[in-house]
């Protein structure tokens, strides 16, 4: 939960969809998670990352479901963690995915390695049909992500679209060393196992991701200091040591 | 939702896109367009005109972030006015507000974009 910085004065259509301004976050209303490492941090969008810029778009046809977007959105905010791959946990914020709250994640960002990373997300918007996470200093990618769905024609067709930059160095070394890859890798299972829970047997996740700025932005190369991978890391490194000392 | 439209006010090197409506994804040719046909008639500079803006959702923000990029890609600047307090605050909130240059007066705008 974060505190609102002034009062509310909404008179456009879409003032209650979006966060309130924000300084500092606050993962204390996430349910579930062991270690906060979003408490503090600042957000960080795809215009502060250092590697290149990716777009992405995930998308499954909801092919002989009798569905509505409204319904389909209701549903991904509902059990958002479930759809998520196995090793990959989300700890939703307690009133929901609602604008403004923070979530914590716990992610294994090479699947069965031994480093976790701890990090989280701001939802920087949400209304019926969508809605979107904003990342924190720390986490591995600098972007925006949103959820949403739309009707074609007689079929309801769910989509997850990212814009992202790599953190920081170290991080954009792994998103070319494979963890690009094993990211698209976690939105195809996540898309897939939402068709699955509202009715389609076989899903077919369709995939378009292209590089839109080659660029590095080299004056971000001090988000370093923010790396929740590099913590993790040292956490996991350390962890014989504190049992020792009997340290946290 | 109400249509997105936009008008191009040509000023030698700047170009203004004043926009009236809703800014989401599906503004995405309209605004492509309008900036394609700014920067072909020679703008180096172009100013967002938000004053008319009814309605933004994040896809409207992506939106803003991939035209960033196009007119960095040529050497191009952009620069907002006529923001609202509410959306210059959702230029903050997404620190969005550290790209785009945010000029309150018109004027002033045309003045800086083409210095």
């Amino acid at each position: 939960m974060i505190e609102p910085t002034e009062s509310p004065t909404p008179t456009n259509r879409d003032a209650a969809n979006w966060a309130r301004p924000v300084d500092r976050l606050s993962g204390a209303g996430a349910v579930g998670a062991k270690d906060d490492a979003v408490t503090g941090k600042r957000v960080s969008g795809p215009l502060q990352g250092f590697g290149q810029l990716w777009q992405k778009s995930f998308s499954v046809r909801l092919d002989g479901v009798e569905t509505t977007p409204e319904a389909v959105i209701a549903t991904w905010k509902a059990h958002f963690a479930e759809f998520w791959p196995k090793g990959q946990r989300f700890y939703a914020p307690l009133s929901g995915i609602q604008p403004g709250e923070v979530a914590l994640l716990d992610i294994q960002p090479v699947p069965g390695a031994p480093v976790k990373l701890s990090t989280g997300v701001l939802v920087l918007y949400a209304d019926d049909e969508s809605f979107t996470f904003m990342t924190p200093e720390g986490h591995t990618l600098s972007a925006w992500i949103t959820f949403s769905a739309r009707r074609e024609g007689d079929v309801v067709v769910a989509q997850a679209q990212a814009l992202e930059r790599p953190a920081d160095p170290f991080d954009e070394i792994a998103y070319k060393l494979g963890g690009n890859h094993q990211n698209n890798k976690f939105w195809q299972a996540t898309l897939r196992n939402l068709a699955i829970m509202v009715g389609v047997p076989v899903p077919v996740v369709d995939v378009q991701v292209s590089c839109i700025d080659g660029n590095r932005q080299w004056r971000y190369w001090r988000n370093v200091r923010h790396s929740a991978t590099l913590r993790s890391a040292r956490r996991t490194m350390t962890a014989p040591i504190r049992r020792l000392t009997g340290g946290g | 939702m109400t249509a997105t439209v936009i008008e191009l006010d040509q000023e030698g090197p700047a170009a203004i896109l004043r926009i009236s409506g809703d800014i989401t994804s599906a503004s995405e040719a309209d605004l492509g367009a309008a900036y394609g046909l700014a920067v072909a008639n020679g703008a180096k500079a172009v100013i967002l005109d938000f004053s008319k803006l009814e309605y933004m959702n994040s896809g409207g923000i992506g939106l803003l972030v991939t035209l960033l990029v196009r007119a960095q890609r040529g050497g191009g600047r952009l620069v907002a006015t006529g923001l609202s307090d509410h959306y210059r605050q959702i230029f903050e909130l997404t620190r969005l507000d550290e790209a785009i240059e945010i000029i309150d007066d018109e004027g002033a705008a045309v003045l800086a974009a083409t210095a």
